[in-house]
Protein backbone atom coordinates (compact mmCIF):
# COMPACT_ATOMS: atom_id res chain seq x y z
CA UNK A 1 0.00 0.00 0.00
CA UNK A 2 1.43 3.45 -0.97
CA UNK A 3 1.71 5.94 1.34
CA UNK A 4 -1.16 8.38 -0.56
CA UNK A 5 -3.45 5.06 -0.30
CA UNK A 6 -2.77 5.22 3.18
CA UNK A 7 -3.48 8.70 3.85
CA UNK A 8 -6.73 8.27 1.50
CA UNK A 9 -8.07 5.45 3.98
CA UNK A 10 -7.02 7.67 6.80
CA UNK A 11 -9.03 10.59 5.75
CA UNK A 12 -12.30 8.35 4.87
CA UNK A 13 -12.14 6.80 8.22
CA UNK A 14 -12.40 10.96 9.61
CA UNK A 15 -14.86 11.59 7.23
CA UNK A 16 -16.88 8.40 8.44
CA UNK A 17 -16.69 9.35 11.96
CA UNK A 18 -17.85 12.85 11.49
CA UNK A 19 -20.51 11.87 8.97
CA UNK A 20 -21.99 8.90 11.31
CA UNK A 21 -23.39 11.44 13.73
CA UNK A 22 -24.47 14.10 11.77
CA UNK A 23 -26.06 11.58 9.61
CA UNK A 24 -27.41 10.09 13.12
CA UNK A 25 -28.82 13.82 14.04
CA UNK A 26 -30.57 14.51 10.59
CA UNK A 27 -32.00 10.80 10.48
CA UNK A 28 -33.85 11.41 14.17
CA UNK A 29 -35.11 15.43 13.31
CA UNK A 30 -36.65 14.16 9.77
CA UNK A 31 -38.31 11.68 12.14
CA UNK A 32 -39.59 13.54 14.45
CA UNK A 33 -40.90 16.09 11.72
CA UNK A 34 -42.33 13.22 10.22
CA UNK A 35 -44.13 12.77 12.69
CA UNK A 36 -45.02 16.24 12.79
CA UNK A 37 -46.70 16.04 9.43
CA UNK A 38 -48.25 12.82 10.88
CA UNK A 39 -50.16 15.07 13.70
CA UNK A 40 -50.55 18.08 11.76
CA UNK A 41 -53.00 15.28 8.95
CA UNK A 42 -54.50 13.76 11.84
CA UNK A 43 -55.25 16.96 13.75
CA UNK A 44 -57.90 18.14 11.28
CA UNK A 45 -59.24 14.50 10.96
CA UNK A 46 -62.88 13.35 12.72
CA UNK A 47 -63.68 11.78 15.18
CA UNK A 48 -62.77 14.87 17.62
CA UNK A 49 -62.36 12.96 21.03
CA UNK A 50 -63.56 15.83 23.43
CA UNK A 51 -62.55 14.04 26.38
CA UNK A 52 -59.04 12.71 25.29
CA UNK A 53 -58.37 16.54 24.53
CA UNK A 54 -59.82 17.63 28.01
CA UNK A 55 -57.57 14.64 29.41
CA UNK A 56 -54.52 15.64 28.24
CA UNK A 57 -54.90 19.14 28.67
CA UNK A 58 -55.22 18.32 32.40
CA UNK A 59 -52.45 16.31 32.49
CA UNK A 60 -50.02 18.81 31.12
CA UNK A 61 -51.53 21.89 32.56
CA UNK A 62 -54.25 21.88 35.11
CA UNK A 63 -51.68 19.40 37.33
CA UNK A 64 -48.47 21.33 36.14
CA UNK A 65 -49.96 24.37 38.16
CA UNK A 66 -48.76 23.68 41.60
CA UNK A 67 -45.24 23.01 40.24
CA UNK A 68 -45.09 26.25 38.15
CA UNK A 69 -46.70 28.52 40.56
CA UNK A 70 -43.66 27.43 43.01
CA UNK A 71 -41.03 27.66 40.77
CA UNK A 72 -41.96 31.03 39.42
CA UNK A 73 -42.56 32.50 42.64
CA UNK A 74 -38.73 31.16 44.07
CA UNK A 75 -37.87 32.37 40.42
CA UNK A 76 -39.05 36.16 40.58
CA UNK A 77 -37.42 36.19 44.04
CA UNK A 78 -34.15 34.94 43.62
CA UNK A 79 -34.08 37.12 40.41
CA UNK A 80 -35.10 40.10 42.29
CA UNK A 81 -32.77 39.96 44.86
CA UNK A 82 -29.79 39.63 42.75
CA UNK A 83 -31.14 42.51 40.86
CA UNK A 84 -31.59 45.17 44.29
CA UNK A 85 -27.73 43.58 45.32
CA UNK A 86 -26.21 44.52 41.71
CA UNK A 87 -28.34 47.58 41.37
CA UNK A 88 -28.22 49.27 44.51
CA UNK A 89 -23.93 49.03 43.92
CA UNK A 90 -24.72 51.82 41.17
CA UNK A 91 -27.98 53.46 42.64
CA UNK A 92 -30.24 52.04 40.09
CA UNK A 93 -32.58 50.23 41.98
CA UNK A 94 -35.43 52.22 40.53
CA UNK A 95 -34.77 49.58 37.09
CA UNK A 96 -35.20 46.72 38.97
CA UNK A 97 -38.56 45.80 38.52
CA UNK A 98 -38.16 46.43 34.71
CA UNK A 99 -35.09 44.43 34.42
CA UNK A 100 -37.09 41.68 36.17
CA UNK A 101 -40.35 42.08 34.06
CA UNK A 102 -38.21 41.98 30.87
CA UNK A 103 -36.36 38.93 31.51
CA UNK A 104 -39.27 36.83 33.26
CA UNK A 105 -41.71 37.84 30.15
CA UNK A 106 -39.46 37.74 27.32
CA UNK A 107 -36.85 34.52 28.61
CA UNK A 108 -37.44 33.27 31.82
CA UNK A 109 -40.90 32.70 31.71
CA UNK A 110 -41.31 30.40 28.80
CA UNK A 111 -38.33 28.92 28.92
CA UNK A 112 -38.60 27.67 32.79
CA UNK A 113 -41.90 26.64 32.18
CA UNK A 114 -41.29 24.76 29.34
CA UNK A 115 -38.59 22.88 31.24
CA UNK A 116 -40.70 21.90 33.99
CA UNK A 117 -43.32 20.86 31.79
CA UNK A 118 -40.70 18.60 30.02
CA UNK A 119 -39.70 17.22 33.32
CA UNK A 120 -43.04 16.52 34.98
CA UNK A 121 -45.46 15.93 31.64
CA UNK A 122 -42.91 15.08 29.20
CA UNK A 123 -41.79 12.31 31.23
CA UNK A 124 -44.91 11.27 32.18
CA UNK A 125 -46.12 11.30 28.49
CA UNK A 126 -43.13 9.20 27.19
CA UNK A 127 -43.14 7.19 30.05
CA UNK A 128 -47.08 5.87 29.29
CA UNK A 129 -46.53 6.15 25.64
CA UNK A 130 -43.56 3.24 26.36
CA UNK A 131 -45.41 1.69 28.37
CA UNK A 132 -48.09 1.31 26.14
CA UNK A 133 -45.67 0.31 22.90
CA UNK A 134 -44.27 -2.58 25.24
CA UNK A 135 -47.62 -4.09 26.17
CA UNK A 136 -48.84 -3.87 22.98
CA UNK A 137 -51.44 -1.25 23.32
CA UNK A 138 -50.10 0.69 20.65
CA UNK A 139 -50.73 -2.04 18.60
CA UNK A 140 -54.19 -3.06 20.28
CA UNK A 141 -55.89 0.88 19.41
CA UNK A 142 -54.48 -0.13 15.91
CA UNK A 143 -56.26 -3.46 15.97
CA UNK A 144 -59.06 -1.87 16.89
CA UNK A 145 -59.12 0.34 13.78
CA UNK A 146 -58.30 3.46 15.59
CA UNK A 147 -54.79 5.66 14.21
CA UNK A 148 -52.55 5.12 17.41
CA UNK A 149 -51.24 8.99 16.19
CA UNK A 150 -54.46 10.05 15.84
CA UNK A 151 -55.91 8.69 19.32
CA UNK A 152 -52.70 9.25 21.73
CA UNK A 153 -50.03 12.29 20.20
CA UNK A 154 -52.08 14.74 18.55
CA UNK A 155 -53.55 15.52 21.62
CA UNK A 156 -50.77 15.72 23.57
CA UNK A 157 -49.43 18.13 21.08
CA UNK A 158 -52.20 20.31 20.97
CA UNK A 159 -52.82 20.32 24.67
CA UNK A 160 -49.26 21.53 25.11
CA UNK A 161 -49.28 24.13 22.13
CA UNK A 162 -52.08 25.58 23.99
CA UNK A 163 -51.38 24.92 27.94
CA UNK A 164 -47.76 26.30 27.92
CA UNK A 165 -48.45 29.60 27.09
CA UNK A 166 -50.89 29.44 29.50
CA UNK A 167 -49.28 28.54 32.12
CA UNK A 168 -45.99 31.03 30.86
CA UNK A 169 -48.16 33.37 31.80
CA UNK A 170 -49.45 32.32 35.07
CA UNK A 171 -45.27 31.90 35.36
CA UNK A 172 -45.09 35.84 34.22
CA UNK A 173 -47.76 36.64 37.09
CA UNK A 174 -46.44 34.63 40.15
CA UNK A 175 -42.85 35.55 39.31
CA UNK A 176 -43.52 38.97 39.23
CA UNK A 177 -45.59 39.00 42.87
CA UNK A 178 -42.20 37.55 44.23
CA UNK A 179 -40.06 39.75 42.33
CA UNK A 180 -42.42 42.44 44.05
CA UNK A 181 -42.18 40.94 47.33
CA UNK A 182 -38.32 41.37 47.86
CA UNK A 183 -38.33 44.27 46.51
CA UNK A 184 -40.39 46.18 47.76
CA UNK A 185 -42.01 44.41 51.52
CA UNK A 186 -37.96 43.25 51.72
CA UNK A 187 -35.57 45.52 51.02
CA UNK A 188 -37.69 48.92 50.60
CA UNK A 189 -38.15 49.56 46.79
CA UNK A 190 -40.99 52.05 46.73
CA UNK A 191 -44.27 50.63 45.69
CA UNK A 192 -45.13 53.55 43.05
CA UNK A 193 -41.43 53.11 41.33
CA UNK A 194 -42.00 49.18 40.62
CA UNK A 195 -44.54 49.45 39.20
CA UNK A 196 -44.48 52.25 37.21
CA UNK A 197 -41.34 51.13 35.64
CA UNK A 198 -42.96 47.58 34.76
CA UNK A 199 -45.53 49.79 33.38
CA UNK A 200 -43.27 52.29 31.91
CA UNK A 201 -40.83 49.78 30.17
CA UNK A 202 -42.89 46.49 29.26
CA UNK A 203 -45.00 46.72 26.38
CA UNK A 204 -47.35 43.73 24.63
CA UNK A 205 -44.66 43.07 22.25
CA UNK A 206 -42.32 41.56 25.20
CA UNK A 207 -45.24 39.88 26.87
CA UNK A 208 -45.91 38.00 22.68
CA UNK A 209 -42.40 37.12 22.47
CA UNK A 210 -42.34 35.65 25.25
CA UNK A 211 -45.63 33.53 25.11
CA UNK A 212 -44.67 32.63 20.91
CA UNK A 213 -41.72 31.22 22.62
CA UNK A 214 -44.07 28.97 24.98
CA UNK A 215 -45.97 27.90 21.62
CA UNK A 216 -43.24 26.65 19.94
CA UNK A 217 -41.56 24.94 23.44
CA UNK A 218 -45.04 23.12 23.98
CA UNK A 219 -45.18 21.92 20.44
CA UNK A 220 -41.25 20.93 20.48
CA UNK A 221 -41.18 19.02 24.04
CA UNK A 222 -44.17 17.25 23.59
CA UNK A 223 -43.62 15.99 20.17
CA UNK A 224 -40.14 15.08 21.56
CA UNK A 225 -41.54 13.16 24.35
CA UNK A 226 -44.97 11.58 22.59
CA UNK A 227 -42.06 10.74 19.57
CA UNK A 228 -39.60 9.08 21.88
CA UNK A 229 -42.38 7.14 24.18
CA UNK A 230 -43.91 6.41 20.68
CA UNK A 231 -40.88 4.82 19.35
CA UNK A 232 -39.73 2.52 22.72
CA UNK A 233 -38.53 -0.58 22.67
CA UNK A 234 -36.56 -3.35 24.87
CA UNK A 235 -39.04 -3.63 27.50
CA UNK A 236 -38.55 -1.68 30.85
CA UNK A 237 -35.39 -0.87 30.33
CA UNK A 238 -36.26 0.33 27.18
CA UNK A 239 -39.08 2.79 28.60
CA UNK A 240 -36.27 4.70 30.88
CA UNK A 241 -34.23 5.33 27.87
CA UNK A 242 -37.23 6.63 26.46
CA UNK A 243 -38.16 8.97 29.16
CA UNK A 244 -34.68 10.27 29.80
CA UNK A 245 -34.19 10.76 26.54
CA UNK A 246 -37.54 12.59 26.40
CA UNK A 247 -36.33 15.11 28.67
CA UNK A 248 -32.60 15.74 28.00
CA UNK A 249 -33.92 15.87 24.60
CA UNK A 250 -36.37 18.43 25.22
CA UNK A 251 -34.14 20.53 27.59
CA UNK A 252 -31.80 20.59 25.01
CA UNK A 253 -34.29 21.51 22.18
CA UNK A 254 -36.11 24.34 24.31
CA UNK A 255 -32.26 26.08 24.99
CA UNK A 256 -31.23 26.23 21.30
CA UNK A 257 -34.26 27.08 20.23
CA UNK A 258 -34.94 29.63 22.27
CA UNK A 259 -31.76 31.53 21.24
CA UNK A 260 -32.96 31.32 17.13
CA UNK A 261 -36.46 32.42 18.22
CA UNK A 262 -34.54 35.29 19.91
CA UNK A 263 -32.77 36.02 17.21
CA UNK A 264 -35.60 36.13 15.10
CA UNK A 265 -37.75 38.03 16.89
CA UNK A 266 -35.66 40.85 17.68
CA UNK A 267 -34.80 41.36 13.93
CA UNK A 268 -38.45 40.88 13.12
CA UNK A 269 -40.58 41.70 15.51
CA UNK A 270 -38.73 44.52 18.32
CA UNK A 271 -38.46 48.08 16.92
CA UNK A 272 -35.75 50.04 18.99
CA UNK A 273 -36.85 51.64 22.01
CA UNK A 274 -36.80 55.52 21.56
CA UNK B 1 -68.88 8.99 -0.08
CA UNK B 2 -70.09 5.93 1.71
CA UNK B 3 -66.93 3.62 1.90
CA UNK B 4 -66.23 1.44 -1.09
CA UNK B 5 -64.38 -1.88 -0.48
CA UNK B 6 -61.34 -2.11 -1.91
CA UNK B 7 -61.03 -4.50 -5.21
CA UNK B 8 -61.05 -8.24 -4.81
CA UNK B 9 -58.81 -10.77 -6.56
CA UNK B 10 -61.58 -13.27 -7.56
CA UNK B 11 -58.81 -16.21 -7.74
CA UNK B 12 -57.83 -15.39 -4.09
CA UNK B 13 -61.53 -14.93 -2.88
CA UNK B 14 -62.32 -18.63 -1.40
CA UNK B 15 -65.87 -19.81 0.52
CA UNK B 16 -63.34 -22.24 2.01
CA UNK B 17 -60.55 -19.79 3.13
CA UNK B 18 -61.18 -16.50 4.73
CA UNK B 19 -57.16 -15.55 4.83
CA UNK B 20 -54.76 -17.34 2.18
CA UNK B 21 -51.00 -15.68 2.79
CA UNK B 22 -48.27 -16.02 -0.36
CA UNK B 23 -45.23 -16.10 -0.89
CA UNK B 24 -44.47 -13.89 2.98
CA UNK B 25 -41.46 -12.26 3.14
CA UNK B 26 -40.37 -10.17 6.74
CA UNK B 27 -36.82 -9.61 7.47
CA UNK B 28 -35.81 -7.22 10.86
CA UNK B 29 -32.45 -5.82 10.57
CA UNK B 30 -31.07 -8.00 7.56
CA UNK B 31 -32.43 -11.03 9.89
CA UNK B 32 -35.01 -13.33 7.70
CA UNK B 33 -37.93 -14.15 9.82
CA UNK B 34 -40.36 -14.68 7.46
CA UNK B 35 -39.21 -16.69 4.17
CA UNK B 36 -41.87 -17.35 1.78
CA UNK B 37 -44.66 -18.33 3.88
CA UNK B 38 -47.87 -20.04 2.43
CA UNK B 39 -50.90 -20.23 4.53
CA UNK B 40 -54.79 -20.63 4.56
CA UNK B 41 -56.93 -20.01 7.22
CA UNK B 42 -60.08 -22.35 7.02
CA UNK B 43 -63.83 -20.06 7.24
CA UNK B 44 -65.33 -20.99 10.59
CA UNK B 45 -63.03 -23.12 11.97
CA UNK B 46 -60.10 -22.84 14.83
CA UNK B 47 -57.11 -22.69 12.78
CA UNK B 48 -54.01 -23.38 15.33
CA UNK B 49 -50.32 -22.19 14.62
CA UNK B 50 -47.24 -23.57 16.67
CA UNK B 51 -43.57 -23.20 16.23
CA UNK B 52 -40.98 -22.46 18.74
CA UNK B 53 -39.93 -19.39 20.23
CA UNK B 54 -38.43 -16.60 17.53
CA UNK B 55 -40.01 -18.54 14.56
CA UNK B 56 -42.18 -15.99 14.01
CA UNK B 57 -45.68 -16.60 14.57
CA UNK B 58 -46.89 -13.52 16.08
CA UNK B 59 -44.74 -11.53 13.25
CA UNK B 60 -47.17 -13.80 10.72
CA UNK B 61 -50.44 -12.89 12.53
CA UNK B 62 -49.43 -8.94 12.69
CA UNK B 63 -49.38 -9.35 8.96
CA UNK B 64 -52.71 -10.65 9.16
CA UNK B 65 -53.88 -7.39 10.47
CA UNK B 66 -51.82 -5.12 9.17
CA UNK B 67 -49.62 -4.56 11.98
CA UNK B 68 -46.80 -5.36 9.63
CA UNK B 69 -45.94 -4.70 6.33
CA UNK B 70 -43.89 -7.63 4.63
CA UNK B 71 -40.78 -6.92 2.90
CA UNK B 72 -42.45 -9.37 -0.22
CA UNK B 73 -45.85 -11.03 -0.83
CA UNK B 74 -49.06 -10.74 -0.13
CA UNK B 75 -51.75 -11.48 2.54
CA UNK B 76 -55.72 -11.80 1.22
CA UNK B 77 -58.61 -11.51 3.70
CA UNK B 78 -62.01 -12.33 1.52
CA UNK B 79 -59.48 -11.85 -1.86
CA UNK B 80 -58.38 -8.37 -0.67
CA UNK B 81 -54.45 -7.61 -0.38
CA UNK B 82 -53.81 -6.02 2.58
CA UNK B 83 -50.41 -5.19 2.41
CA UNK B 84 -51.51 -2.98 -0.80
CA UNK B 85 -53.80 -0.98 1.14
CA UNK B 86 -54.24 2.69 2.21
CA UNK B 87 -54.70 3.27 6.05
CA UNK B 88 -58.79 3.91 5.72
CA UNK B 89 -59.22 0.99 3.68
CA UNK B 90 -56.79 -1.00 5.91
CA UNK B 91 -59.37 0.25 9.10
CA UNK B 92 -62.07 -1.00 7.37
CA UNK B 93 -60.96 -4.49 7.22
CA UNK B 94 -59.54 -4.56 10.14
CA UNK B 95 -63.17 -4.16 11.15
CA UNK B 96 -64.03 -7.92 10.27
CA UNK B 97 -61.09 -9.12 12.97
CA UNK B 98 -60.72 -8.95 16.66
CA UNK B 99 -57.49 -9.82 18.46
CA UNK B 100 -56.56 -11.28 21.62
CA UNK B 101 -52.67 -10.53 22.75
CA UNK B 102 -50.55 -12.34 24.64
CA UNK B 103 -51.20 -10.10 27.53
CA UNK B 104 -54.33 -8.97 26.60
CA UNK B 105 -53.26 -5.25 25.78
CA UNK B 106 -56.08 -3.79 27.81
CA UNK B 107 -55.39 -0.20 28.27
CA UNK B 108 -54.76 0.52 31.64
CA UNK B 109 -55.59 4.03 31.66
CA UNK B 110 -59.07 2.76 31.13
CA UNK B 111 -61.81 0.76 33.68
CA UNK B 112 -62.99 -2.57 32.16
CA UNK B 113 -66.26 -1.00 31.28
CA UNK B 114 -64.46 1.48 29.55
CA UNK B 115 -62.40 -0.66 27.53
CA UNK B 116 -65.17 -3.21 26.51
CA UNK B 117 -66.89 -0.31 25.22
CA UNK B 118 -64.33 1.26 23.29
CA UNK B 119 -64.90 -0.52 19.82
CA UNK B 120 -68.79 0.41 20.63
CA UNK B 121 -67.53 4.65 21.12
CA UNK B 122 -65.09 4.96 18.47
CA UNK B 123 -67.14 2.56 15.49
CA UNK B 124 -71.08 2.96 16.47
CA UNK B 125 -73.63 4.80 16.90
CA UNK B 126 -74.99 3.69 19.72
CA UNK B 127 -76.45 5.59 22.61
CA UNK B 128 -74.52 5.19 26.00
CA UNK B 129 -77.56 2.98 27.82
CA UNK B 130 -77.14 0.29 24.89
CA UNK B 131 -73.31 0.63 25.09
CA UNK B 132 -73.64 -0.23 28.79
CA UNK B 133 -75.97 -3.21 28.01
CA UNK B 134 -73.50 -4.37 25.41
CA UNK B 135 -70.38 -4.30 27.92
CA UNK B 136 -72.75 -5.81 30.62
CA UNK B 137 -73.87 -8.93 28.25
CA UNK B 138 -69.97 -9.23 26.88
CA UNK B 139 -68.54 -9.91 30.58
CA UNK B 140 -71.66 -12.13 31.52
CA UNK B 141 -71.02 -14.13 28.58
CA UNK B 142 -67.60 -14.94 29.36
CA UNK B 143 -68.46 -15.80 33.06
CA UNK B 144 -67.01 -12.34 34.26
CA UNK B 145 -68.83 -10.60 37.81
CA UNK B 146 -70.54 -7.30 36.67
CA UNK B 147 -68.26 -6.09 39.88
CA UNK B 148 -65.34 -5.96 37.24
CA UNK B 149 -66.51 -3.66 35.85
CA UNK B 150 -65.47 -0.59 37.47
CA UNK B 151 -61.57 -2.04 37.99
CA UNK B 152 -58.90 -1.37 36.25
CA UNK B 153 -56.59 -3.75 34.51
CA UNK B 154 -53.74 -3.25 36.98
CA UNK B 155 -56.08 -5.31 39.60
CA UNK B 156 -57.42 -8.00 37.81
CA UNK B 157 -55.95 -11.79 37.36
CA UNK B 158 -53.97 -12.90 34.12
CA UNK B 159 -56.98 -15.07 33.49
CA UNK B 160 -59.68 -12.10 34.26
CA UNK B 161 -57.54 -9.99 31.76
CA UNK B 162 -57.40 -12.34 29.54
CA UNK B 163 -61.59 -12.75 29.44
CA UNK B 164 -61.95 -8.92 28.88
CA UNK B 165 -59.44 -8.22 26.08
CA UNK B 166 -61.24 -10.96 24.46
CA UNK B 167 -65.08 -9.27 25.61
CA UNK B 168 -63.04 -5.93 24.22
CA UNK B 169 -62.27 -8.83 20.63
CA UNK B 170 -65.84 -9.73 20.62
CA UNK B 171 -67.58 -6.63 20.96
CA UNK B 172 -68.31 -5.77 17.73
CA UNK B 173 -69.05 -9.14 16.55
CA UNK B 174 -66.06 -10.15 14.43
CA UNK B 175 -65.86 -12.41 11.73
CA UNK B 176 -61.91 -13.68 12.03
CA UNK B 177 -60.10 -13.68 15.89
CA UNK B 178 -57.01 -13.38 16.53
CA UNK B 179 -55.49 -14.88 19.39
CA UNK B 180 -51.74 -14.25 20.33
CA UNK B 181 -50.66 -17.44 22.84
CA UNK B 182 -53.81 -17.05 24.86
CA UNK B 183 -52.68 -19.45 27.64
CA UNK B 184 -48.93 -17.89 28.06
CA UNK B 185 -48.79 -16.91 31.62
CA UNK B 186 -51.71 -19.11 32.99
CA UNK B 187 -51.87 -22.00 35.24
CA UNK B 188 -53.54 -25.17 33.91
CA UNK B 189 -56.37 -24.49 34.82
CA UNK B 190 -56.83 -21.13 33.66
CA UNK B 191 -55.12 -22.79 30.49
CA UNK B 192 -58.05 -24.90 29.99
CA UNK B 193 -60.71 -22.51 31.02
CA UNK B 194 -59.53 -20.32 27.92
CA UNK B 195 -59.44 -23.24 25.49
CA UNK B 196 -63.11 -23.83 26.65
CA UNK B 197 -63.92 -20.08 25.89
CA UNK B 198 -62.22 -20.36 22.68
CA UNK B 199 -63.57 -23.17 21.46
CA UNK B 200 -67.37 -22.24 22.79
CA UNK B 201 -67.17 -19.04 20.73
CA UNK B 202 -65.87 -21.11 17.68
CA UNK B 203 -69.07 -23.14 18.43
CA UNK B 204 -71.74 -20.20 19.32
CA UNK B 205 -70.63 -17.52 16.42
CA UNK B 206 -68.94 -19.54 13.59
CA UNK B 207 -66.00 -17.10 14.08
CA UNK B 208 -62.96 -18.07 12.09
CA UNK B 209 -60.38 -18.20 14.61
CA UNK B 210 -56.52 -17.92 14.34
CA UNK B 211 -54.44 -19.50 17.40
CA UNK B 212 -50.66 -18.84 17.68
CA UNK B 213 -49.79 -21.21 20.72
CA UNK B 214 -46.81 -23.57 21.71
CA UNK B 215 -48.81 -25.61 23.97
CA UNK B 216 -49.39 -28.55 22.57
CA UNK B 217 -51.77 -30.03 24.31
CA UNK B 218 -54.19 -26.58 24.12
CA UNK B 219 -53.02 -26.69 20.69
CA UNK B 220 -54.71 -29.89 20.23
CA UNK B 221 -57.68 -29.97 22.40
CA UNK B 222 -58.84 -27.04 20.77
CA UNK B 223 -57.49 -26.72 17.05
CA UNK B 224 -59.44 -27.77 13.71
CA UNK B 225 -56.45 -27.52 11.77
CA UNK B 226 -52.73 -27.09 12.82
CA UNK B 227 -50.10 -25.67 10.89
CA UNK B 228 -46.47 -25.78 11.81
CA UNK B 229 -44.30 -22.61 11.03
CA UNK B 230 -40.28 -23.56 11.31
CA UNK B 231 -37.53 -21.19 10.17
CA UNK B 232 -40.08 -18.49 8.78
CA UNK B 233 -41.66 -21.13 6.86
CA UNK B 234 -44.94 -23.23 7.25
CA UNK B 235 -43.50 -27.11 7.17
CA UNK B 236 -46.69 -28.62 7.61
CA UNK B 237 -50.45 -28.38 7.73
CA UNK B 238 -53.90 -30.92 8.88
CA UNK B 239 -55.89 -31.32 10.77
CA UNK B 240 -54.86 -33.06 14.21
CA UNK B 241 -54.72 -36.56 13.37
CA UNK B 242 -53.31 -35.61 10.19
CA UNK B 243 -50.76 -34.05 12.25
CA UNK B 244 -50.42 -36.55 14.50
CA UNK B 245 -49.33 -39.08 11.67
CA UNK B 246 -46.87 -36.66 10.15
CA UNK B 247 -43.87 -37.90 9.31
CA UNK B 248 -42.12 -34.88 9.12
CA UNK B 249 -38.93 -35.25 11.21
CA UNK B 250 -39.19 -31.41 12.89
CA UNK B 251 -42.35 -31.16 14.08
CA UNK B 252 -42.59 -34.76 15.40
CA UNK B 253 -39.43 -33.63 17.56
CA UNK B 254 -41.37 -30.16 18.44
CA UNK B 255 -44.49 -32.14 19.41
CA UNK B 256 -42.61 -35.11 21.31
CA UNK B 257 -40.29 -32.71 23.20
CA UNK B 258 -43.72 -31.23 24.84
CA UNK B 259 -44.58 -34.57 26.14
CA UNK B 260 -48.26 -33.74 25.97
CA UNK B 261 -49.34 -35.11 22.79
CA UNK B 262 -48.79 -38.77 21.75
CA UNK B 263 -47.80 -39.05 18.12
CA UNK B 264 -48.62 -41.93 15.68
CA UNK B 265 -45.53 -44.16 15.33
CA UNK B 266 -44.17 -44.38 12.13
Amino acid sequence: MTEADSLLERLARVADLLWRPLWGGLDLAGRHLILFGQVLFWAVRRPFRGRVYLEAMQFIGVDSLPIIALVSLFVGMVFSLQSVHAFRQFGAEAYISSTVAIALTRELAPVFSSIVIAARAGAGMATELGSMRITEQIDALATLAVNPVHYLIVPRVLGAIVMVPLLTMVFMLIGMVGAYFVAVTLHGIDHGIFLENVRWFLDRNDICQGLAKATVFGGALSLIACFQGFYASGGAKGVGVATTRAVVGSFVTILVLDYFLTDIWLSVFTKPRM
Amino acid sequence: MPWQPPPEDPALRSDRFAIRLRGLEKAFNGHPVLRGTDLDIERGKINTIIGGSGQGKSVLVKHVIGLLKPDRGHVFVDGVDIPSLAEYDLNQIRRKFGMLFQYAALFDSLTVAENIEFPLVEHSSLDRAERARLVREGLASLGLPESLLEKYPAELSGGQRKRVGLARALVLKPEILLYDEPTTGLDPIATQNVDDMIRDISQQTRVTSVVISHDMASTFRIGDRISMLHEGQIIESGSPDEIRCSRDPVLRRFIETSGAVQLEPL
